[in-house]
């Protein structure tokens, strides 16, 4: 069935896969938003390394997520993956700086003799949790606010600003995205402790991060509010069936109208999102994780779904707008996408063993005497 | 295409070398000792003898600080072919991008997943399900390894693939021959046997250092014996699979043998140089001679190249000016055509903006006719598809030596240890501690000929490293590599310090 698929339809799985990636990416970001509630919730080294095992049990798999985005963009749309990664580079090395400085924190931190000091890991933690995320959102917001370049006859890309992609982070949109996914990450990260911490004798543990949730979940609504509103409201990129890009106005809400099915992705996300906060913050469940997971989730692909489809170059041009990338002009070839369809077959192998075996080291939850040993992060 | 800036070129090389140097101080290590924990542990589990448990866990504690640091180096390669090269991202991410998801989704993912259970599992999961867990994570890092080295080797061999002009880029036609090109099978089997053979050498040598101080002595001769038996078998098949590599090589990039050979002037019956001095003065086409000073074994090279005694294995001048006798196109005359490639392509893409179907025809039929030269109408003279030949010479020479005298050590350490006496051989204890160190100069010397060796080409014959980079101004290039340079040596220093923690304080009651 797969080697009948059209090139279009091919193009359009990949796009589906690609965000489908990316959202579980959004979602798993509960590790970066760990990482920067360290100070506020812990207040003895008890809770410190609580926080610090529960997050450093699950750290690879959000950063094996982000690894196989980059990788399936660079399968399924290399002409995205060599103009953004090497057109907007600064952006894209201070994102990988701060991962590559995250990947070593949990190990060393409490090693003896780890020549930094606990300090210095900890503070990757928070780099990587507020300056990774933020750069991740703003590079997302460049799909909706576009990025600075031309590609010539051999798609090879000039990058016409000499921030070389930093700039997108001055946009008060793509900011604005960015501080709402700090914020989210900071709110799934306080559920996600919740669920997965026992809290035996810890009362005002629990308390910090139920009243974390709730902060952070008002931190981020205004940065939220202001990306839902200029979304609807700004002037967006389409391309005609000639290829041919324009600015229409309106362009995402008319995504969203002529694509309900991404609206309500859109509604659901955020309602779960929103019930899964008033849950966790004032009912005293520890399920939140799953639903705003969901919803984060639902959210993500509602978000990559409007910069992608309905004539809309995902990665638009601002200083040529012909130079506009959409799924079907970034893509590889059919052959690239049909075997690649197949290998997807076996994704969801590999989302039921993750989850056999998160489950399996979840069934109970992480306690104080496990944490305070010399094989602990 | 784009103006060449061969100083943003040479930056970008160094960045890439320098990122991929410092992944590969620890990935071997990784490939290597995942597997001999699982082993460890299995022995664990069979004998149900807790000292078995408190050796596996320490060298478990030692692999997981290399792996930290392993995956902190290894994020920047994935996304340095876009930052950085970002012409060849778009020219070959066809191909080169699904062996990279492929390693993301099915390799990553197995060691991300199941690491968490093999260092904070022991009491939460099954002894089997543990033990199974810990076998998943050595399974999973070499499988990464094959994902990576498949879509290295097609760097080197670009098979499975054709130059579609309507795109300007290469795109895949057959995965199965990208995938099981000889050249993929060779480099995955060589690099990870050679990653086998590192992880033995490292519990060689840290077991040696109790040794010698006395202390830890039981786990200290367990770990050897497992680890002698582990490395010497991987040093055979190192052995055997390097012998592999070396005829692909010659098959594939004879200019890449006749620099790791040193060898200008073809010869039939050539023989193999088992030592030598490089005369650095020598230059493709003088009367020079390559050497200063040189051993050679008559004969060997033209066996061990073509599996044909006798046969003519061609030099590097003959390989840049031709050899019409044997049959070989130099340099020259590929570059002219070449070079008409080029041309005819961008006649071909002009025509296409003109809509003049008849000119995109011709020109498209004169191209397909040269395409196979492409890469080489973008070189500047004939000699710059020469390699650095003192450095892939002396490169190749030490990783053969060393890998020579690793299955030696090997076997001395099962001696001594079947006699019963390895804790007394004093003189033996201190070469093994500086084993691992060897080991790591003959991994590095190992990339520095796979990938010096096949200068100037991205892709081999198809896309030169100068064409490849990203159109950055030097100074961005430049300013990251000293961030790199320092991120990743403070990290190294940080590594060392506590891996020499964690050895002098050794197991837990052993």
């Amino acid at each position: 069935m797969i080697a009948n698929l059209d090139y279009g339809t091919l193009q359009q799985i990949w796009w589906i896969l690609c965000s489908v990636v990316g959202s579980l990416f959004l979602f798993l970001t509960f590790v970066q938003g760990g990482n920067t509630l360290l100070w506020q919730v812990a207040k003895n080294d008890v809770e410190s390394a609580l926080v610090m095992n529960s997050l450093g049990r699950k750290w690879e798999i959000t950063f094996t997520t982000l690894v196989l985005f980059g990788g399936a963009l660079f399968a399924a749309f290399p002409k995205f993956y060599a103009t953004s990664f090497g057109g907007a580079y600064w952006v894209w090395m201070l994102i990988l700086f701060t991962f590559i400085v995250q990947a070593v924190s949990y190990e060393y931190r409490k090693k003896p003799n780890n020549f930094l000091g606990a300090k210095v890991y900890e503070l990757f933690l928070l780099i990587n949790g507020i300056v990774g995320v933020l750069l991740i959102g703003a590079a997302v917001g460049t799909f909706f606010t576009g990025s600075n370049f031309t590609l010539n006859a051999y798609n090879q890309v000039t990058w016409t600003h000499p921030l070389r992609g930093l700039e997108a982070a001055f946009s008060l949109f793509n900011l604005s995205l960015g501080l709402f996914l700090v914020f989210n990450a900071r709110v799934l990260g306080a559920m996600y402790l919740l669920n997965n911490i026992n809290f035996s004798a810890m009362d005002a543990f629990e308390a910090r991060l139920r009243r974390a949730v709730w902060i952070n979940f008002l931190c981020a609504l205004p940065f939220l509010l202001y990306v839902l509103v200029s979304l609807l409201l700004m002037q967006g990129f389409s391309v005609d069936a000639t290829g041919v890009v324009t600015m229409v106005a309106n362009k995402y809400l008319l995504n969203l109208l002529a694509m309900p099915l991404v609206l309500g992705l859109l509604l659901v996300g955020l309602v779960l999102v929103i019930l899964a906060v008033l849950g966790t913050a004032f009912k005293g469940s520890s399920k939140g994780i799953w639903l705003a997971g969901l919803g984060t989730v639902l959210v993500g692909l509602a978000v990559f779904f409007t910069a992608g489809f309905n004539h809309t170059p995902f990665y638009p041009s601002k200083a040529d707008l012909q130079s506009s990338l959409t799924i079907f002009n970034a893509s590889s070839s059919v052959y690239t996408l049909t075997a690649m369809t197949y290998v997807a077959l076996g994704i969801p192998f590999v989302l039921a063993y993750v989850a056999y075996v998160w489950r399996q080291m979840d069934s109970q939850k992480l306690a104080a005497h496990e944490v305070m040993n010399d094989e602990a992060y | 295409m784009v103006d060449v800036d061969l100083s943003l070129v040479n930056w970008s090389r160094a960045q890439f070398a320098l990122t991929a140097m410092y992944h590969w101080i620890f990935v071997p290590l990784t490939l290597g000792l995942s597997f001999l924990c699982a082993m460890f542990e299995s022995i664990y589990v069979r004998t149900g003898d807790e000292k078995w448990k408190a050796l596996t866990r320490f060298w478990m504690t030692l692999f997981g600080i290399n792996f930290a640091i392993g995956v902190a180096t290894g994020i920047i390669l994935e996304f340095q072919f876009g930052t950085n090269w970002s012409n060849y991202s778009w020219m070959v991410g066809d191909i080169f991008g699904a062996p990279l998801a492929i390693e993301g989704i099915f390799a990553f993912f197995l060691e991300a997943t199941f690491f968490a259970v093999m260092f904070f599992g022991w009491n939460r999961v099954s002894k089997g399900f543990h033990l199974f867990s810990t076998w998943m994570v050595a399974i999973g890092s070499n499988l990464s390894a094959l994902w990576i080295l498949v879509a290295n080797a097609w760097m080197q061999n670009p098979v499975g693939m054709a130059f579609n002009p309507e795109t300007a880029r290469f795109e895949m036609e057959n995965f199965w021959a990208v995938l099981f090109s000889p050249v993929a099978m060779s480099k995955f089997t060589h690099a990870t046997s050679s990653g086998f053979l590192l992880a033995s050498l490292f519990v060689i040598t840290i077991s040696s250092w109790y040794l010698l101080k006395g202390r830890h002595m039981e786990m200290a001769k367990k770990s050897i014996v497992v680890a002698s038996v582990f490395g010497l078998l991987a040093s055979a098949y190192v052995g055997f699979t390097g012998d592999e590599a070396a005829f692909e090589n010659a098959q594939k990039q004879p200019m890449k043998l006749a620099a790791f050979e040193g060898l200008y002037k073809g010869e039939q019956n050539a023989g193999l140089v088992a030592a030598g001095i490089i005369n650095s003065a020598k230059k493709p086409g003088d009367s020079q001679s390559p050497f200063l000073f040189e051993v050679k074994l008559p004969g060997l090279l033209s066996l061990l190249a073509n599996r044909a005694p006798g046969s003519f294995v061609p030099g590097i001048d003959d390989l840049v000016y031709g050899n019409k006798e044997q049959k070989v196109m130099g340099v020259a005359e590929k570059m002219k055509l070449g070079q008409q490639a080029v041309a005819d392509l961008a006649t071909f893409k002009q025509a296409r903006k003109d809509k003049n179907e008849n000119a995109a025809k011709d020109a498209l039929a004169r191209f397909t006719a040269n395409r196979e030269f492409l890469g080489y109408g973008y070189l500047s003279t004939p000699e710059e598809a020469v390699p650095p030949v003192s450095t892939v010479f002396y490169s190749f020479h030490i990783m053969v030596i060393l890998g020579s005298f690793f299955p030696v050590l090997f076997l001395a350490y099962l001696f001594y240890t079947f006699k019963g006496r390895i804790a007394e051989v004093r003189w033996l204890l201190p070469v093994g501690i500086s084993s691992y160190f060897l080991g790591l100069v003959a991994q590095q010397m190992g990339w520095i000929v796979a990938e010096v060796g096949r200068q100037p080409w991205a892709i081999q014959g198809l896309l030169p490293v100068k064409v490849a980079t990203t159109n950055l101004a030097v100074g961005h290039v430049q300013a990251t590599f000293f961030m790199f340079l320092g991120l990743f040596t403070l990290l190294l220093i940080a590594e060392i310090k506590i891996m020499l923690k964690q050895i002098s304080i050794g197991p837990e009651g052993l």
